[in-house]
């Protein structure tokens, strides 16, 4: 904000962006926070990556399974962390993409606060019970 | 987009072209919002992991019921859907991701790109079903 008093003298300067300094080192716009949201999205896809290739991999290899095969292969400590990794990722990932997608096309300013936090509620709700489940069988 | 000044008084804003600027049945707008639109199919689906996963930690009896649903003639349409929708998700995830990086922008490479997510999910998806059948 200083920089308007700053200018030399002469003539006037035409800010030609509004956002301070800080504002703009911290990468914060007017929403007050800055890339975390979009940067999270890249973060968990990129997590997921492989992730998914795993998970669809050993889904496909094994279907038909009985009950017992089946606590059998999520009991495997390996198989455990790995899908309990998956679990965490994937519901952050989508309460990240449905916010966006929400607030692309929810215009009504209380509608779209309570779609944006009936699906994080949603999310946690879901990666607590799949958590939950994973645990139950690994532990 | 309406807004108020912090003084209160309104402010109308420019907006961004919306759908009706472009022509769907162009690859690069109908694979951009195919992206979104798997990215929610598959939110929903994910539904189904966590039925699957409660239902095995929970007993035989609940797991038999979700692998009925999953081998019955919507389930395996539901999963086929899924499993479509899953490898559309990921490779246009990572043209995506190729695209962040700061590549591919040129219009030639965005067609290039395009079919190689499409023909992309058409091998996985055969592959995975082909891995499936033979496993069953």
């Amino acid at each position: 904000m200083s920089d308007l008093t700053q200018a030399p003298p002469t003539q006037a300067p035409r800010p030609t962006q509004l956002r301070t300094a800080l504002g703009r080192v911290r990468g914060s716009g007017s929403a007050k926070s800055g890339v975390q949201h979009w940067w999270g999205q890249r973060v968990t896809s990129l997590a997921l990556l492989p992730l998914t290739f795993w998970f669809m991999l050993s889904l496909a290899s094994s279907a038909g399974l009985t009950h017992a095969e089946a606590v059998a292969w999520i009991g495997q400590p390996l198989n455990a962390v790995l899908l309990l990794a998956m679990i965490g990722l994937t519901f952050h990932h989508i309460a990240a993409g449905l916010q966006v997608v929400i607030e692309d096309y929810a215009h009504v300013e209380w509608i779209k606060m309570a779609s944006v936090l009936a699906v994080k509620a949603a999310c946690a709700l879901l990666a607590l019970t799949a958590t939950l489940a994973v645990l139950r069988i690994a532990i | 987009m309406a807004g108020r000044r912090s003084d209160g008084t309104p402010v109308r804003r420019p907006l961004s072209p919306h759908l009706q600027v472009y022509d769907m049945l162009q690859m690069t707008s109908a694979l951009s919002i195919s992206h979104r639109i798997t990215g929610v199919a598959w939110s929903i689906g994910s539904i189904v992991m966590v039925w699957w996963l409660a239902a095995a930690a929970s007993g035989p009896e609940a797991f038999a019921t979700v692998q009925w649903f999953l081998g019955s003639f919507v389930g395996i349409i539901f999963l086929m859907g899924l499993t479509a929708t899953v490898w559309f998700h990921t490779l246009a995830g990572i043209r995506h991701l190729i695209w962040d990086a700061g590549h591919g922008y040129d219009m030639p490479s965005v067609y290039r790109s395009g079919w190689m997510v499409l023909i992309g999910t058409a091998v996985l998806t055969v592959l995975t079903w082909l891995l499936l059948l033979i496993s069953w």
